[in-house]
């Protein structure tokens, strides 16, 4: 919980990882390529009170992600949303077992969501079944531009990702988040193109649709979609810092977004260990929409509460102490399918 | 103009199609070497995963413009630091094209996807100068019936005239702004969406230019580029 003012705000972080980059869990030169572009994104972007060491980057372990997200973080709850990058790294990027075992201690507050890639075919959707049985999941992370053999991305809406997507729904694992990377193939087409998303969101209507960084570089593709489709919601992965870098493109991108999709369906996230949550919460609490943009309404504090913690709460049904929660007669996401 | 300064010169012409920006400008020249006909360029980009096609088409683009050059005999472009650095690197070497370098992963050409950047460029420059009326007290009402003539003569106004122009719309000064690629204006009722729409996709590049300029300066600290300062400037907005 975090607190300023008179106000209380319910914080869930809505995107975690839990990953090893050090140099003895590296398979190949994409992996340090991997964390290294990471590095970059954390070092442009924080404050420099909030910079790591790139040692201290490669790996946090258990004790210092309870410390950075809980004791200092504000935070409430959290969620994992590990990226397995198997092709870059030995024992894969976000760790599996770890980061179970960490949720398994602490129910209240963290949950353990994990990936699929359908070019596993049969023994990956097999797998899937026992996965979701075992973590007893009610979400998964996708991240579409991994390698895979000779394949190095893939799209949502490829005949096998149906399959896995209909299991999905058959498992009760109904929010997908979705990382969109450098992906599509052929290079012939535009490789951040969401429109994988629009054609699974209109098949998939049980599901819950999370895009994370809000569909950037292709904002406005996202916003297009998620208008259309009231199961899309967005993630503010690596959107979130730019409330330091760029105050004034910040106030652009959520005016945007509450214009588009509504104050309903956007949640926070650190997307730790990228950044930390605490300064990036203390800062969109006092966040406001610069005035010479004149074209966007003021943020409410009702607003802020729902986007920091209390719609993926509801997304995740995850409990909400009764004084934190917004006053009954006005619905809290009432979109969420 | 000396050799070094044409070759430059030519390398101002190669634009980043997602950023709407020449490689120059952006700092993407790391290096660049002329030794008589010989021609050594280094390219660099904000990240090792940065979208592979984009990679190439700046790359051969970069090839291209150098060896229209008439005094070049040999040129050498390379990509520095990408995930994907040795196969477009033997692919520009051996002038193998964009199918003959990506095999599996290329279909036909890459036309389609400048074509498509080419088009949110126009839109992007048409939501900025437009957006700036408004600001100054232009009723919304009244957007779809700007003209050309009612822009000032200024950066973004000629910024917006360079985009129509690469997607063949004139610069009469009866034009009207608000239009889609084909030139075709909206019915008044859709004029305040089509803005919004338009100031998404303008908001989308500028977002993206912030990170691509912001990754190059800290991924490489001491190194200024050779084309021209990285200019870290906010994008008119």
């Amino acid at each position: 919980m975090y607190s300023k003012d008179d106000e209380n705000y319910f914080i869930v972080d809505a995107h975690i990882a839990l990953w090893d980059a050090r140099p003895q869990n590296l398979r190949n030169i994409h992996g340090k390529q991997f964390i290294d572009c990471f590095y970059d994104y954390h070092r442009n972007l924080s404050p420099e009170s909030e910079v790591w060491s790139y040692e201290d980057y490669l790996y946090q372990g258990g004790d210092r992600l309870m410390k950075d997200i809980f004791d200092e973080g504000h935070v409430d709850h959290a969620i994992f949303q590990p990226a397995a990058l198997g092709e870059f790294y030995l024992n894969g990027f976000g760790q599996t077992e770890e980061a179970f075992a960490l949720a398994q201690a602490h129910p209240d507050k963290l949950t353990y969501n994990h990936n699929w890639d359908p070019r596993f075919g049969e023994q990956g959707l097999k797998q899937l079944r026992e996965d979701a049985k075992r973590f007893d999941l009610k979400g998964a992370k996708l991240y579409t531009a991994e390698w895979h053999g000779d394949s190095r991305g893939w799209k949502l809406d490829d005949i096998w990702s149906y399959r896995y997507l209909e299991a999905a729904q058959e498992l009760g694992i109904k929010n997908i988040h979705i990382h969109k990377g450098p992906t599509i193939r052929p290079l012939d087409r535009d490789a951040f193109d969401v429109a994988d998303v629009d054609k699974v969101a209109t098949d998939f209507t049980d599901l819950n649709f999370v895009v994370e960084h809000c569909g950037l570089p292709r904002l406005e593709d996202f916003c297009w979609i998620a208008t259309q489709e009231p199961n899309v919601h967005a993630g503010l992965a690596v959107a979130m810092p730019f409330i330091h870098t760029r105050p004034k493109y910040f106030g652009q991108i959520i005016g945007e977004l509450l214009y588009w999709i509504g104050e309903d369906r956007i949640q926070f996230s650190s997307d730790y260990a990228i950044w930390t949550p605490r300064w990036l919460v203390e800062r969109f609490v006092d966040f406001q929409i610069p005035e010479e943009l004149s074209e966007y309404a003021p943020l409410t504090t009702q607003q802020k509460k729902k986007i920091l913690g209390l719609n993926a709460a509801a997304m995740y049904d995850i409990p909400v102490p009764a004084e934190l929660q917004l006053p009954r007669e006005e619905p809290q996401a009432a979109a969420v399918a | 103009m000396g050799s070094r300064e044409q070759a430059l010169a030519a390398l101002d012409a190669v634009i980043d199609p997602e950023l709407d920006e020449p490689i120059t400008e952006l700092g993407f020249v790391r290096s660049l070497d002329v030794d008589g006909g010989r021609v050594t360029v280094h390219l660099r980009l904000p990240t090792s995963f940065c979208s592979p096609n984009f990679a190439y088409l700046m790359a051969s683009d970069s090839k291209d413009a150098l060896v229209a050059l008439p005094w070049t005999r040999e040129v050498v472009v390379e990509l520095d630091d990408h995930h994907d650095s040795e196969l477009i690197n033997r692919g520009l070497a051996a002038d193998a094209g964009y199918r003959g370098t990506f095999a599996h992963e290329a279909e036909d050409s890459l036309d389609g996807l400048r074509e498509t950047f080419r088009r949110k460029a126009h839109t992007a420059a048409m939501e900025r100068v437009l957006t700036r009326m408004l600001r100054a007290g232009l009723a919304e009402a009244d957007l779809g019936d700007v003209t050309l003539g009612d822009l000032p003569d200024d950066d973004a106004t000629r910024a917006l005239l360079r985009r129509r122009a690469a997607i063949g719309l004139g610069a009469g000064p009866g034009l009207p702004v608000l239009v889609d690629h084909a030139g075709t204006t909206y019915r008044a009722e859709e004029v305040p969406l089509r803005l919004r729409m338009a100031r998404a996709t303008r908001i989308s590049i500028d977002g993206n230019a912030h990170f691509c300029r912001g990754l190059l300066a800290t991924r490489y600290p001491d190194e200024p580029s050779r084309g021209g300062d990285p200019v870290m400037k906010e994008a008119a907005s």
